[in-house]
């Protein structure tokens, strides 16, 4: 069997998080210029060293260039690609690109926000103002979401139980993680007794609105070595969109992670029973059952009835959002990088007492827009090579 | 060939006739599917021939939620996916009944708002 080109291309030889949770006081740039700063330093590197940036904000119309600008890199290949929460994941798959064809060797992939303390809200790509939208005061993102859930539900019979089994598992992986935002014991029923937000959705249903910024250092496979850290490598990568706005979402219950998730599995020659760890952007709980469904960890329509009895918390036999999730670790309102750097601590052996038994594999779906950009990697250590 | 490009658009065409009472949707004479929201070109096959028709104002609803606020910020409202007979699909709000008490799968039928910005609702068909 030939391998894709892109299989094993890259590593990950940096990861660094700051300002996660709250940061009163600090610009969205200061977030990200000090978790860039952490994953160059991590990498065991200068911010000089740094020759492509693969950056996003919420607030900067150009963000490659002006995050290139404060951490004072002249960078020969950057990219700004804004595709909502999935970017930094797509990113990871472009960056692997630019390193392989020659434009760059270096490569920092990152995001932040300070938009909790800035705002309160969610600072979101969703304020483009549509017309055939905005007459019907649709609270979005969540309404998108809420009207996913609702069909699920009435098409497959998954109920808002099984629906707070994925926030009750989030909050028992963030409950092991000391970083995360929410701590602190969570029922079914507390899920469910929450003020409701957007039927079928309560409070817990959606997911944290916090500060924090995250960055990863992406290198050729043949440098991998070079660094203090043990490297991650990029073994796989899909991107699928079909649809912006919610209405031209042919089918509701079925993501577009139907086709990013089988074309990153076929350019890592792996299948889903191959893969040890799973970090699924959970902006909302139907999107961990949605991931589950559509990157074939379960039939479409089983996956509230495969959540249910813990099996994706800690102790199950799937480990799901190992961080705690968006739900109850961090999401600064792009959340894909921080599932990234989640995979590779994974991988790393650096989870704490959230680590997963020696995992070989990890998968990271990223998600953006209402349900709309879908871009899956897979990463491996050394032994899946 | 290209396509036309000045005077009204399909956009503010589709604004005008709301206007004026009439809800409508493009369909195209090429692959028969229709398009909504209006556009230059068929969203389906590419083709160019798309016809601005009267909309028959039936419709399924597909999925339904209920947006929550205080009631001093103007109580809960409904927000729906409506499947028009045409084969287009609308977010909307359905009136008649509590706005978290819309069926899915119940017939609906559209009604015009007028305003600054005219849109599209649907009333719940008493069966």
């Amino acid at each position: 069997m030939t391998h894709h080109e892109l299989r094993g291309a890259s590593a990950v030889v940096g990861v660094g998080l700051a300002g996660c949770g709250e940061a009163p006081g600090r610009t969205a740039m200061e977030l990200i210029g000090a978790a860039a700063w952490n994953a160059v330093t991590d990498a065991g590197l200068r911010m000089t060293d740094i020759d492509g940036v693969f950056g996003v904000s919420a607030v900067h119309g150009m963000p490659s260039v002006t995050i290139s600008e404060y951490l004072g890199i002249k960078p020969r290949y950057s990219d700004g690609s804004m595709i909502g929460g999935s970017s930094n994941v797509a990113h990871i798959l472009q960056a692997t690109m630019a390193i392989r064809a020659g434009l760059c060797s270096t490569a920092l992939v990152v995001y932040g926000s300070n938009q909790k303390s800035a705002s309160g809200k969610l600072v979101s790509s969703a304020a483009e103002f549509n017309p055939y939208e905005q007459p019907y005061k649709p609270r979005f993102p969540i309404t998108a979401y809420a009207l996913a859930a609702a069909r699920h539900m009435h098409q497959f019979g998954t109920t808002r139980r099984q629906l707070a089994e994925v926030a009750v598992a989030a909050r028992g992986w963030a409950n092991l993680n000391p970083e995360a935002y929410s701590h602190g014991p969570l029922s079914v029923d507390d899920v469910l007794n929450a003020r409701m937000v957007c039927d079928p959705f309560g409070l817990f249903d959606c997911c944290l609105v916090t500060d924090g910024a995250g960055a990863l250092v992406v290198v050729a496979r043949d440098r991998a070595k070079d660094f203090p850290k043990k490297p991650v490598y990029f073994l796989g990568g899909g991107m699928a969109h079909w649809h912006r706005s919610i209405m031209q979402m042919p089918d509701i219950t079925v993501t577009a992670a139907s086709e990013s998730g089988p074309r990153a599995f076929e350019m890592a020659g792996m299948e889903p029973a191959d893969i040890d760890v799973l970090e699924l952007y959970d902006a909302f709980t139907i999107n961990t059952i949605l991931f589950l469904e559509d990157l074939g960890f379960c039939p479409k329509g089983e996956g509230g009835r495969f959540v249910e009895g813990g099996r994706i918390a800690p102790g199950g036999s799937l480990p799901v959002n190992t961080n705690g999730g968006g739900l109850s670790c961090v999401h600064p309102g792009m959340y894909g990088t921080f599932i990234l750097v989640e995979a590779v601590r994974q991988l790393r052996g650096e989870a704490g007492d959230r680590q997963v038994k020696d995992p070989e594999t990890a998968i990271v779906h990223g998600n953006g827009g209402v349900l709309s950009s879908q871009v899956t990697s897979i990463f491996g250590t050394e032994a899946t090579l | 060939m290209t396509l036309e490009d000045r005077g009204p658009g399909p956009d503010a065409v589709y604004r005008e006739e709301l206007l004026a009472g009439r809800f409508t949707v493009q369909t195209c004479e090429d692959c028969g599917l229709s398009s909504f929201p209006p556009r230059v070109f068929c969203k389906h096959c590419g083709s160019a021939a798309l016809k601005r028709v009267a909309a028959s104002g039936d419709g399924v609803v597909y999925s339904t939620s209920a947006v929550r606020n205080r009631p001093d910020k103007g109580g809960d409202h409904n927000v729906s996916l409506v499947d028009l007979a045409e084969g287009v699909r609308l977010l909307t709000r359905v009136d008649g009944a509590g706005p978290t008490e819309v069926p899915i799968g119940a017939r609906v039928k559209a009604r015009i708002v007028t305003g600054d910005v005219p849109h599209v609702v649907f009333d719940l068909v008493k069966e």
